[in-house]
């Protein structure tokens, strides 16, 4: 095989969730056809609506970028082998532990309170990637399962604080009862970006976190010991590496980032309060889900869930515009979106293997190498006589 | 009986057998020499029925045969003893040797006649078997005698043998001779694969050598010697046995006191061992595959806690301590498995050489990887210990296996330990990349490293060791002088015959 395949091979490799998406697209079409709706003009709405015009471009953006946080939190578990589902509840328990603080604290003005909640938000997600991660590296409890349910915690913890602790007083005053916060301290707003509009800072704070996950996965230490256990435990241990703590720290900071989602979900949202409609999603918006989406979209790359996110974020909105464009049930759109999560994710498989078959083993197969051996290892003491004759009395 | 000619077979990016023609007469043994990946298991596999040739033809007694997979080779009386038994261990011998075939009572198991004919088979040619055991109850030896079986009760005349001595002692081995001289002399045709050079010369008649695909040479056994045999696999003339002066042992660098190691299920795998290895000499290990050497290194690396004993390095106690610990103590560790333990395939050539020192300092700049420093002493290490990868961001896994054990060694001997331990250091790995390894461990140990070296290899034990320490079932049965000491002796050592102890 020559660098060309194995150059060939790698486009391949790359364009594969592209083909993933065009094919549940196709499947969308044929669903689209199936309830007698006009499919070019769904789909042109869907192109225009997500990345049609700057409206489109900033609602976008916004959608994607809980979904950045999560998938570059994702990444950094899937890179220790950690599979963590457990993004929506992360994302609450961020959301819940900033919205904590910011009743809580005074004032300080918002160049000490942006920051305070956010890293309340960080906080927040890392004590709930923690838990799982701690009892998947002392008891053995497998992940998946304890993020779920962890993520159902969360769920009731929320419903519960925002209903009584945590509810806004006016509500009961009033005698409403919605489950939501008052509006928080307007100092910990999250800036908007080109003066008005509903555009914030969360997408800058998300592509940098993505970054930031970058450097400490490929430049520190600590990604490298990650990393390492991801890839093969025993040589980690063989080399020591506290396996255990390195498989806490993996969901620690993937929480983290998660609880940095539900952090700019509630700092940059238009109410500027926590509210609840008694289930994850009304909060996350399925984020903690579509994120995994976007990480396996993006390769398990930080860098690469960035576009990623982008163009999963403009589908959801572009859904949107196509629901309301072909009237279409909604359900749709949730088919939709659970056809490009299979494709996506089954697709990876494939990436993955292209990749992962070595393109070429090297061997010392020519004499050259053999001679080089020969000079560095034989000591110059045995002479050989020239070379050997090919083949003795065949 | 067979011919195969101008087999080539093509696999991606590699000529795994280039225009070989091979033969074998009914009555001899023909071995087929080379290295890993010379193309002698590809070669077996397309007469096996495994692969298809791209070209060439294959002839058995003259016909052409047509052969799509393993059942019709066995149809034509081919039959293959692999390396790895293809047994099942929850069923009995005659259940093992009946299985696949159609019996002679229709509907009902016929395993009464499938036993009486092995134990007329096992009673000619010396194997015994009890038709009645478990595979799980035998010892490998027996398991061994078995696949041998059930290629006689299909009535093979031509028999393939996939390096069938890796895994026996040598009083086994010469057991399993016995046995296959005497098939050889029924008339049948026997081919043996191995890249032992000593039971190749006992055995065959004939030798035929494989490299990269091609035939180096075609030579009558009588007058061919190992060195005439390594040069043919290896292309150029090879020491097979390192030069080595004498060892000048100084102070006591690891000391192993009552250790006692148990296995994963619980039962004592090292029992009792005492061992002392000095500054400036190597310490060989033999034994078969599975007497607690690998537990025995374990321990000492601090990957497994011994129940019992102490274990000391350069002078501290290290019984339990974390691998990362015994390594702060001077510790190098070169494991068996080295793409389990050794080495992270998917990490590149300077992500595995920084794998212990990954935290170190002079590695960074504040806090992030400092590339420049790291690829630096990454090359330096990749020259001198001849690794050969295209790049330093090469992954592990596109490496050779000597490459890899180079890359192992390279990390391993950078930091010159007090004590290095080396766990079947050169299995698997081609002739140069050996050659290579031995003469690095002997420089180290005259740079007054203390070296446990654990090997399954007599020829490696013998040719590199100092002292060599023989284990059987979790003891130490001696320690001989390998400069006096034979073959034979050690040999029943690892079979549990006991000695009694003769050098320090």
């Amino acid at each position: 095989m020559t660098i060309e395949d194995v150059r060939r091979r790698r486009l391949l490799a790359y364009s594969v969730p592209i083909l993933a998406v065009l094919g549940a697209l196709a499947i969308g079409a044929i669903m689209l056809i199936a309830l007698d709706a006009d499919v070019v003009k769904g789909f042109s709405r869907l192109f225009s609506g997500a990345f049609g015009s700057t409206d489109a471009l900033i609602e976008t953006a916004l959608k994607a970028t809980p979904l950045l946080f999560v998938g570059v939190g994702i990444t950094i578990a899937f890179r220790a082998n950690v599979i963590n589902i457990g993004g929506e509840g992360q994302m609450v328990a961020g959301g819940l532990l900033s919205t904590i603080v910011a009743l809580n604290s005074p004032d300080m003005g918002p160049f000490i309170m942006i920051p305070l909640v956010l890293l309340a938000g960080l906080a927040g997600g890392a004590i709930w990637g923690a838990i799982p991660g701690a009892l998947k590296a002392y008891y053995g409890v497998n992940e998946i399962l304890s993020t779920i349910m962890l993520n159902v915690v969360a769920v009731q913890l929320m419903n519960y604080l925002l209903r009584g602790p945590l509810i806004d007083p006016l509500e009961i005053e009033r005698g409403t009862r919605i489950p939501q916060t008052e509006r928080l301290v307007e100092s910990a707003d999250l800036p908007l970006l080109f003066g008005s509009g509903r555009l914030h800072i969360g997408p800058l704070i998300a592509v940098l976190a993505a970054i930031v996950a970058y450097i400490i996965l490929w430049r520190t230490p600590l990604g490298y010991r990650v990393r390492a256990v991801g890839q093969n435990v025993d040589a980690s241990r063989y080399a020591g590496i506290p396996v255990k703590r390195t498989i806490v720290l993996a969901l620690t900071m993937s929480g983290a980032l998660c609880g940095l989602a539900g952090a700019v979900l509630v700092f940059g949202s238009e109410g500027h309060r926590m509210v609840t409609d008694g289930s994850t999603a009304g909060f996350t918006g399925s984020a903690g889900f579509n994120g995994i989406v976007a990480a396996l979209f993006g390769g398990l790359h930080p860098l690469w869930t960035i576009p990623a996110s982008f163009l999963f974020g403009g589908l959801l909105v572009g859904g949107l515009a196509l629901q309301r464009a072909v009237q279409v049930p909604s359900a749709l759109i949730l088919a939709l979106n659970g056809l490009v999560v299979i494709f996506v994710v089954s697709a990876d498989r494939f990436r993955r293997r292209l990749l992962e078959r070595p393109p070429v083993v090297i061997e010392e197969n020519d004499d050259n190498n053999r001679n080089e051996v020969a000079t560095a290892a034989v000591a110059a003491a045995e002479p050989t006589s020239g070379d050997h004759p090919e083949g003795g009395d065949s | 009986m067979l011919e195969m000619k101008g087999i080539t077979k093509r696999f991606p990016g590699v000529l795994a057998s280039d225009d070989v023609s091979f033969d074998v007469y009914p009555g001899e043994v023909h071995t087929l020499l080379g290295e890993n990946g010379a193309g002698k298991s590809t070669l077996m596999k397309i007469l096996y029925g495994l692969y298809e040739a791209d070209e060439g033809e294959v002839l058995l007694n003259g016909e052409p045969l047509d052969i799509h997979e393993p059942t019709d080779a066995i149809e034509h009386g081919i039959g293959m003893i692999h390396q790895h038994f293809m047994l099942v261990p929850t069923l009995t011998v005659a259940e093992n040797v009946a299985l696949g075939l159609r019996s002679s009572k229709g509907v009902r198991t016929d395993l009464d006649v499938v036993s009486a004919r092995i134990l007329e088979l096992s009673e000619i040619y010396g194997l015994k078997v009890d038709p009645n055991a478990f595979i799980w109850q035998m010892a490998v030896g027996e398991q061994q005698r078995v696949e041998i079986i059930k290629a006689l009760y299909r009535d093979a005349q031509l028999l393939i043998l996939d390096e069938p001595t890796a895994v026996l002692t040598p009083q086994e081995v010469d057991q399993l001779f016995v046995t296959l001289r005497q098939l050889r002399d029924d008339g049948r045709g026997l081919i043996f694969i191995s890249h032992k050079l000593h039971e190749v010369l006992a055995l065959s008649t004939r030798i035929t050598v494989l490299r990269h695909g091609r035939v180096t040479g075609s030579v009558s056994a009588e007058g061919a010697t190992r060195e005439s045999l390594a040069q043919m696999m290896v292309g150029r003339a090879v020491k097979l046995a390192p030069d080595k002066t004498e060892a000048h042992p100084t102070d006591v660098k690891l000391a192993i006191k009552d250790l006692r190691v148990l296995r994963d299920r619980g039962e004592e795998g090292v029992r009792g061992v005492d061992l002392e290895v000095r500054a400036g000499e190597i310490v060989g290990v033999a034994g078969v595959s599975g007497n607690g050497q690998m537990l025995l290194a374990e321990a000492i690396a601090g990957l497994r806690t011994p129940s019992e004993g102490s274990i000391r390095i350069a002078g501290t106690e290290v019984v339990g301590m974390n691998p990362k610990e015994v390594r702060g103590t001077g510790l190098s560790y070169v494991p068996e498995k080295r793409m389990k333990d050794g080495a992270i395939s998917e990490f590149t050539v300077s992500e595995n050489l920084l794998l212990i020192d990954h935290n170190e300092s002079e590695y960074l700049n504040h806090g992030l990887y400092d590339f420049g420093t790291i690829n630096e002493h990454c090359q330096q290490l990749v020259e001198e210990y001849t690794v050969k990868t295209p790049t330093l961001d090469t992954p592990a896994r596109n490496l050779s296996g000597g490459n890899i054990q180079k890359m192992i060694i390279a990390r391993e001997l950078s930091g010159t330990p007090e004590v290095l331990v080396a766990a079947q250091p050169t299995r698997g790995v081609d002739i140069g990349a050996a050659e290579y390894i031995h003469k690095r461990l002997i420089e180290q140990r005259d740079e007054s490293t203390a070296i446990l070296m654990i090997s399954e290899d007599l020829d490696e034990v013998f040719g590199v060791s100092d002292r060599v320490a023989v284990m059987y079932e979790g003891e130490i049965m001696g320690i001989v002088d390998p400069k006096t000491a034979t073959r034979e002796e050690v040999g029943l050592m690892m079979a549990g015959v006991g000695r009694e102890q003769t050098g320090g």
